[in-house]
């Protein structure tokens, strides 16, 4: 059987060792602890999990997990707006990940449960082709600039009438300046997402690391990747001389790739909304434009959204602390729902649905995130 | 401030899926009322069967019903899997010599006679091949729309002079599985068409008495705890045998055997093949001491090739399951519900 450290280039496991213990010893050269950067994206977060690379993580070092993983801040009214559609019995199709995502009254996989009509796809092509045979599908599109970059081609492909999309599409850019600007953010720097830089270019973070002198590294996704990206991140952090840097140059490039980002905007515009958790993102949400309304789920149905609310639960909502734990100036303990309204079963926030979260983690690990003490022994 | 539900008002899928759900309901629901056995295995024990004793012996007794879309699938059909899905349970308990079978099968009105005839064709196979044979059994239809095509219930008995259970971990054993995990699992979404691509991914479905056999034989009493990572794969097979022992296991892996294909497979969705569920292989916990005689054991059989040594059960953390992926360490999660692929 082949081993994944065997095998695959990016997976070798001494050169892991070596970045990690790079990585160690530059941030014992800074001098100071804690240091905390942040990762936009979902799938550093899923790499990091699946990896276990948080107990090879130097205990200085505080790697948080920010608003980048597209379905943990899909915000409760667009998942309700999901149930509402199932529930007047139109037919869902959705991303995995996004089934159990709770709204208001319960997620769609509660609503399946009752009997509606949900399937999951794998991209939004296969959305399509279930509206094909004529009945009405809504597509529940969730991701950011790269997902939503495969939702616009299926709307440039003249799709049947059947088809349409419910955006929960998401813009990350504007979000990182909130972090950034949030009161007291401890945040010295970003990794930012190799995939979606593979479409929107590097140089598109030039101007936040102007305006906010934080320095943004590229990274891409496999262990040694990430690894690689945080050495590079506190490399730069040391110098004193915030940049952008693209540790991911085998996909990224500046200008990235012009014609994803010609159909995103063809068929896309921005729009402020809210982010589950964290806050209102002016020009965070990606909504259709105008000449693509007859795909609008939103313009096509009449979504009975308040139907949903007469039994449900006060909005525990607004006690969640996620903007302050992402930013770095709070821990799950100073949150009044942690571990009791709000559980990895029943998540209320963004931190407690993403599985690299720092709420879910520090529910899962019993408040001591820590695995590093625990050695297998030969 | 509302009080939230502990208690799922309706059953869904994540009650069948092996997982935490699914022990919740067994414990709630199911088996209050019926106590422990005295001498032996009852319910509450939630193993893979019940052991009786009866006066040196055990009678081994388990029973598990079978619905699986499609009923044919590359590798095997809806039969084999009732005759294996039994056969293996007997034999996670010790008992690797099935004195029979029933057969209880429920079809749906309009089910094609030749279909029958082909899953009977397969039943009478696997029980060759499992040693035993189908004594009784019951038929019910219903009328269409009213169950998904058909579904078998087996149940199996068997005499053993040694009952394994799956709580007999201690700190410094070794923890074995006899083959590559994953394949079942990915081969039926395969036949699915839920993967949006091909494979050429077979179940490993099979009887596992034989090789079980020749397992103990080679570890006798150290042969500590046995379970077949079916429903919830690995995970929750390493999740109840930690948590039933009282200790931890970490598991190495690397080590673990997968194939290349699901490997790839579950790298494109998202999907642990870890999580995914096998109905022909075993996970074996031992003392470390007899860990490579059972391993060279398992390897001589046709169904062990890929055996190998996994983890190591230690006393910190008691009932978590830890992955050292070679970078660093994790905590094993379980599968609840269907396996969902991820978009990010």
């Amino acid at each position: 059987m082949a081993s994944p450290g065997g095998r695959l280039e990016f997976r070798d496991v001494a050169r892991g060792a070596a970045l990690t213990e790079a990585l160690a010893a530059r941030v014992t050269s800074l001098g100071r602890a804690p240091v905390s950067v942040m990762h936009v994206c979902g799938s550093h977060e899923q790499a990091i999990a699946k990896f276990g690379l948080r107990a090879a993580f130097p205990p200085e070092l505080r790697v948080i997990m920010g608003p980048g993983c597209p379905v943990c801040v899909t915000d409760v009214p667009e998942v309700d707006e999901a149930v509402a559609l199932a529930r007047q019995g139109v037919r869902v199709a959705t991303y995995g990940d996004m089934l159990r995502v709770p709204g208001t009254a319960g997620s769609l996989a509660d609503e399946r449960g009752r009997g509606a009509r949900i399937d999951v796809v794998y991209g939004a092509a296969q959305a399509v082709e279930l509206a094909r045979g004529g009945e009405p599908v809504v597509f529940f599109a969730s991701g950011f600039e790269t997902t939503a970059v495969a939702t616009a081609a299926v709307l440039l492909a003249d799709p049947p009438a059947s088809f349409s999309v419910l955006s929960a599409h998401k813009y990350i850019p504007p979000v990182m300046e909130i972090v950034a600007e949030m009161p007291g953010s401890a945040i010295e720097g970003f990794l930012a997402a190799g995939h979606a830089a593979t479409i929107t270019g590097w140089g598109v973070f030039e101007r936040f690391v102007e305006r906010h002198r934080l320095p943004v590294v590229v990274a891409g996704f496999e262990p040694l990747d990430i690894l690689a990206g945080l050495v590079r991140l506190v490399e730069v952090i040391a110098s004193g001389e915030p940049r952008v840097d693209n540790a991911f140059p085998r996909c990224v490039t500046r200008e990235g790739n012009p014609a994803a980002q010609a159909a995103l905007w063809r068929v896309f515009e921005l729009q402020g909304g809210r982010w589950r958790g964290i806050a209102h993102v002016p020009n965070g949400n990606l909504r259709l434009r105008d000449e693509f309304a007859a795909w609008d789920a939103r313009r096509r149905y009449a979504i009975d959204v308040a139907a949903l609310w007469d039994h449900a639960p006060a909005a525990l909502v607004a006690q969640c602390q996620c903007g302050d734990i992402m930013a770095g100036i709070a821990s799950p303990h100073d949150c009044a729902l942690f571990g009791r309204d709000c559980t990895p079963d029943a998540p209320v926030g963004a931190c407690m649905v993403s599985a690299e979260g720092t709420c879910k983690i520090w529910h899962q690990y019993g408040g001591h995130p820590d695995l590093r003490e625990i050695r297998r022994r030969a | 401030m509302t009080e939230r539900r502990l208690v799922d008002e309706r059953i869904s899928l994540k009650h069948g899926a092996g997982g935490g759900a699914m022990r919740a309901l067994i414990e709630q629901i199911f088996a209050p009322g019926f106590g422990e056995v005295a001498g032996g295995v009852g319910l509450s024990a939630m193993d893979d069967g019940a052991a009786l004793p009866i006066g040196d012996r055990w009678l081994v007794v388990t029973t598990d019903a079978h619905v699986v879309q499609p009923i044919f699938f590359p590798g095997g059909d809806i039969g084999r899997l009732a005759v294996c899905g039994t056969v293996n349970d007997l034999a996670m308990m010790g008992a690797t010599e099935p004195l029979a079978l029933t057969c209880a099968a429920i079809l749906e009105d309009g089910f094609p006679r030749c279909e029958l005839e082909r899953i009977w064709a397969s039943i009478r196979a696997a029980c060759a091949e499992a040693g035993t044979t189908i004594v009784t059994g019951d038929t019910k239809v219903m009328r269409r729309g009213e169950l998904d095509r058909i579904a078998l219930t087996t149940t199996g008995v068997a005499l053993t002079s040694r009952v394994v259970t799956d709580r007999g971990l201690r700190p410094g054993d070794r923890v074995i599985v006899t083959g590559t995990v994953g394949d079942h699992g990915l081969a039926i979404l395969a036949t699915r068409g839920e993967l949006a691509f091909d494979t050429t991914l077979v179940s490993d479905v099979a009887p596992l008495n034989g090789l079980v056999r020749g397992a103990l034989a080679a570890g006798g009493a150290g042969v500590v705890a046995m379970k077949d990572p079916t429903r919830g794969g690995l995970s929750s097979a390493l999740h109840e045998m930690a948590g039933k022992s009282g200790v931890a296991i970490v598991v190495d892996e690397r080590a673990v055997p997968v194939r290349d294909e699901v490997r790839a497979a579950g790298e494109l969705l998202g999907i642990d093949p870890l999580l995914v569920a096998n109905e022909g292989k075993a996970v074996l916990g031992v003392r470390a001491d007899v860990a490579d005689r059972v391993v060279d054991a398992l390897r001589a059989h046709p169904l062990g090739r890929a055996a190998a040594i996994v983890g190591e059960c230690i006393a910190e953390r008691p009932g978590s399951v830890i992955v050292d992926t070679g970078f660093g360490r994790r905590l094993l999660g379980e599968a609840e519900g269907e396996l969902l692929p991820r978009i990010c």
